[in-house]
């Protein structure tokens, strides 16, 4: 506790952990960009640049608050400062902002704006380093990077996986994969966070725009797309409206002026995968092996533990993901000569997920060599076709998703969410429906936004035990624990993007504390509104099972082996 | 793949430092030590043995002038570049050496194998200057013609 005064009004600070943010929270929006306050503090970008009574100039992200400070964080000679600084930094920036794909929310284009920088002074010396376009989720241009490190830190800290880092010095620094690989050639998971803090345009999201909408011009193609939970929550964001305003009606509006043919629901593919992995968990439960189960809906989590944890890869539900087995089932129903009209199927899946750009890829998610999924479309590139097309988002009326899939439980819609897959098989194991039941369920510990969730929920007169996280450095923490003998648990649930699907990595970005508030609570709002709460109470899901599914669970549902078996055995050879 | 040597020697290496992210630059300074170079395998196996991501240690490894990842030649030629060196005319020597070796900012070692050339911020011989080291002998007082004709010797002496 103390005080200090800043810009003459005096300031009351308790435990923050720097200088800037006791300023920002005085309601003064100091310009950075190297600073994520969930990161670790790097003080690069020097913008955050205050002065003190005596003159002294330091930023204040590294500067712990001290009673009695007194600060100036508007005075000309800092104005001066910062905007040569931004000057530099965009003399080494390739500033072709006009047809940049970021252009519209530019960090560093915003700030240059509002600190008036009205003229560059110095040449461009740094090296052209070429365009890395190896990943299916993300590409990345050097020429665009202002080394502020917050990918670095991202893919570090928060996500432990560590792809990419500084490498060389001076005026040869870089952010790279060790010696020039690509992205491909490392442990990058296609998460896309690093895209989320990127201030520039130096990490972007592989688009797959143009062939969809190639496809919806084709009169010979019957596209249909699938939409993810929290693409809903997400996407008016990108309209002006309200954080967390569940637009899906508006959604499949839209996307049925834009030519798509069918608009279905990912929440009904995330009860079916409520329905195996709940299947698969018991068996696993009964016959006492193969515990814990991992969740297997995050292909960002899945390729993680693939390659870090092969020993415990076998642990992986053997589930595709609620996109994978929905895509799998949309191409079993149109493989049907009265639905499909003579025409090729176009199967689009919209995601709030860069990952999913990688998933599809996947032997496991193939059927017979065949990718189920054609497009995946990020909630980001949604909002591009509609800003191209030209349909004024908010004046769009709303209407339902279609039948036969567009139908899903409040359970798959909390999926969206780091806990909802858990809550969902909690659900889904709890035999009763009553409200007492639900309610001790929301109340065990399943919720909340923190990193690692562990409880107890007692079923069939046994204590299970859950993890539920979010994160994958906090994965790491619980998978070394698991390693060790430390932690045991019956079920582990892992979604690669901190808070879930919710902010992954598809979504809009420049989404802080207030935007991933209003979606959590936006996403249970759903699930209370939704009146089939259990995932085997949706009866568009039994009339599957008792229909199209009948002998095809193991084919359409869940990950194909013998298929990446095939692909492995062809690498060799 | 590199032979099984190269990682029992660094296997070694890693015992004998510690097997901590902080050792990281003695252990690597020590593989430089032993083959002259920093084999990029052993880089990353080095990286995965501390348990820090390859890009880290790539990091690390290549802020620092000194670490080579590519084999050198038989000859490595560093000419001094410090200050004393400098103003004593040091670049008109590494010119010359680049041009006659047909090595650029980027290209270390000539196609043969028989020469690298480096370039070092003091040698500590000042007194020398411009000097310049051919695998660690110091010639002093060097010029570009004194230099050509040094290579020159070297290259008859390997025919």
């Amino acid at each position: 506790m103390g005080h200090m005064t800043i810009d003459g009004r005096h300031v009351e600070f308790s435990d923050e952990k720097n200088v800037l943010t006791v300023i920002r929270n005085a309601g003064i929006d100091i310009p950075t960009l190297c600073y994520v306050s969930e990161l670790s503090t790097y003080g690069s970008c020097r913008l955050c640049i205050v002065e003190d009574d005596r003159g002294k100039t330091f930023a204040s992200c590294s500067e712990k608050p001290r009673d009695g400070m007194v600060i100036y964080t508007n005075t000309p000679r800092l104005m001066r400062y910062r905007k040569l600084i931004l000057e530099l930094l965009l003399a080494a920036h390739e500033r072709d902002c006009t047809t940049c794909v970021v252009s519209g929310s530019c960090h560093l284009l915003e700030l240059a704006q509002r600190l008036c920088v009205d003229d560059v002074r110095f040449k461009n010396t740094r090296e052209p380093q070429p365009i890395d376009r190896s990943s299916a989720a993300i590409i990345r241009n050097p020429n665009k990077c202002i080394l502020c490190g917050d990918c670095v830190r991202m893919c570090s800290d928060i996500q432990g996986i560590n792809a990419i880092d500084f490498a060389y010095r001076g005026t040869d620094a870089l952010v790279t994969p060790a010696f020039n690989k690509t992205i491909n050639e490392t442990a990058c998971v296609g998460c896309g966070q690093c895209r989320v803090v990127c201030p520039t345009g130096a990490i972007t999201v592989r688009n797959d725009v143009m062939p969809v909408m190639e496809a919806l011009a084709d009169r010979n193609a019957i596209v249909v797309a699938q939409i993810a939970p929290a693409v809903r929550l997400a996407l008016g964001d990108k309209f002006g409206l309200p954080k967390g305003t569940n637009v899906m009606g508006m959604i499949v509006n839209v996307m049925h002026r834009l030519g798509f043919d069918e608009v279905y629901d990912t929440t009904y593919g995330a009860d079916l995968t409520v329905l195996e992995e709940s299947k698969e968990f018991l068996e696993r439960l009964s016959s006492g092996s193969g515990l814990p189960l991992f969740t297997s809906c995050c292909p960002a989590w899945v390729k993680h533990c693939e390659t870090k944890y092969p020993e415990l890869a076998q642990h992986i539900s053997t589930c595709r993901s609620p996109m994978g087995m929905f895509s799998a089932v949309i191409q079993e129903y149109y493989k049907n000569p009265e639905k499909n009209e003579g025409k090729r199927l176009v199967n689009i899946a919209v995601m709030p997920c860069t990952a999913k750009k990688e998933e599809i890829r996947r032997p496991e998610s193939k059927n017979k060599g065949v990718q189920n999924v054609d497009y995946v479309l990020t909630t980001e590139e949604l909002a591009s076709m509609i800003e191209r097309s030209g349909i004024v988002f908010d004046k769009v009326d709303i209407e339902s998703a279609d039948v036969p899939f567009g139908i899903g439980s409040g359970s798959g819609m909390i999926f969206g969410v780091t806990g909802g897959v858990t809550e969902a098989v909690m659900r889904r194991l709890n035999q009763g429906h009553d409200r007492t039941a639900m309610a001790d369920i929301k109340e065990s510990g399943v919720r909340g936004m923190e990193g690692i969730k562990e409880f107890t929920y007692r079923y069939n007169g046994r204590d299970l035990s859950f993890a539920v996280v979010s994160g994958l450095a906090n994965a790491d923490k619980v998978m070394e624990e698991i390693k060790s003998g430390e932690a045991s648990y019956d079920f582990v649930e892992v979604m690669a993007c901190p808070r879930g699907c919710i902010m992954g990595g598809g979504q809009p970005a420049k989404s802080g504390p207030r935007t991933r508030t209003a979606r959590y609570k936006s996403i249970y709002e759903t699930d209370i509104n939704t009146q089939i709460k259990k995932s085997d109470e949706n009866p568009m899901v039994t009339m599957l099972y008792e229909g199209l599914l009948k002998g095809k669970t193991h084919e359409l549902l869940h990950r194909n082996f013998e298929e990446a078996q095939r692909e492995r055995e062809a690498a060799e050879q | 793949m590199l032979d099984q040597s190269y990682y029992d020697k660094t296997d070694a290496i890693i015992q004998l430092r510690g097997k901590e992210e902080r050792f990281l630059i003695p252990i690597i300074q020590d593989i430089q030590e032993a083959y002259t170079y920093v084999p990029p395998e052993l880089l990353d196996y080095v990286a995965d043995k501390l348990n820090i991501s390859e890009a880290k240690a790539y990091s690390v490894a290549s802020f620092y002038e000194n670490f080579s990842f590519e084999a050198k030649g038989k000859y490595v030629i560093r000419v001094c570049d410090g200050t004393a060196c400098h103003v004593r005319k040091s670049m008109p020597i590494l010119e010359a050496l680049t041009e006659n070796l047909g090595l650029s900012k980027r290209k270390h070692t000539t196609d043969d194998q028989l020469f690298t050339l480096e370039t070092v911020s003091c040698l500590g011989a000042c007194g020398l200057a411009p000097a310049v080291t051919v695998n660690g002998k110091v010639y002093p007082k060097m010029t570009p013609e004194k230099m050509l004709s040094l290579v020159e010797q070297l290259r008859k002496e390997n025919e």
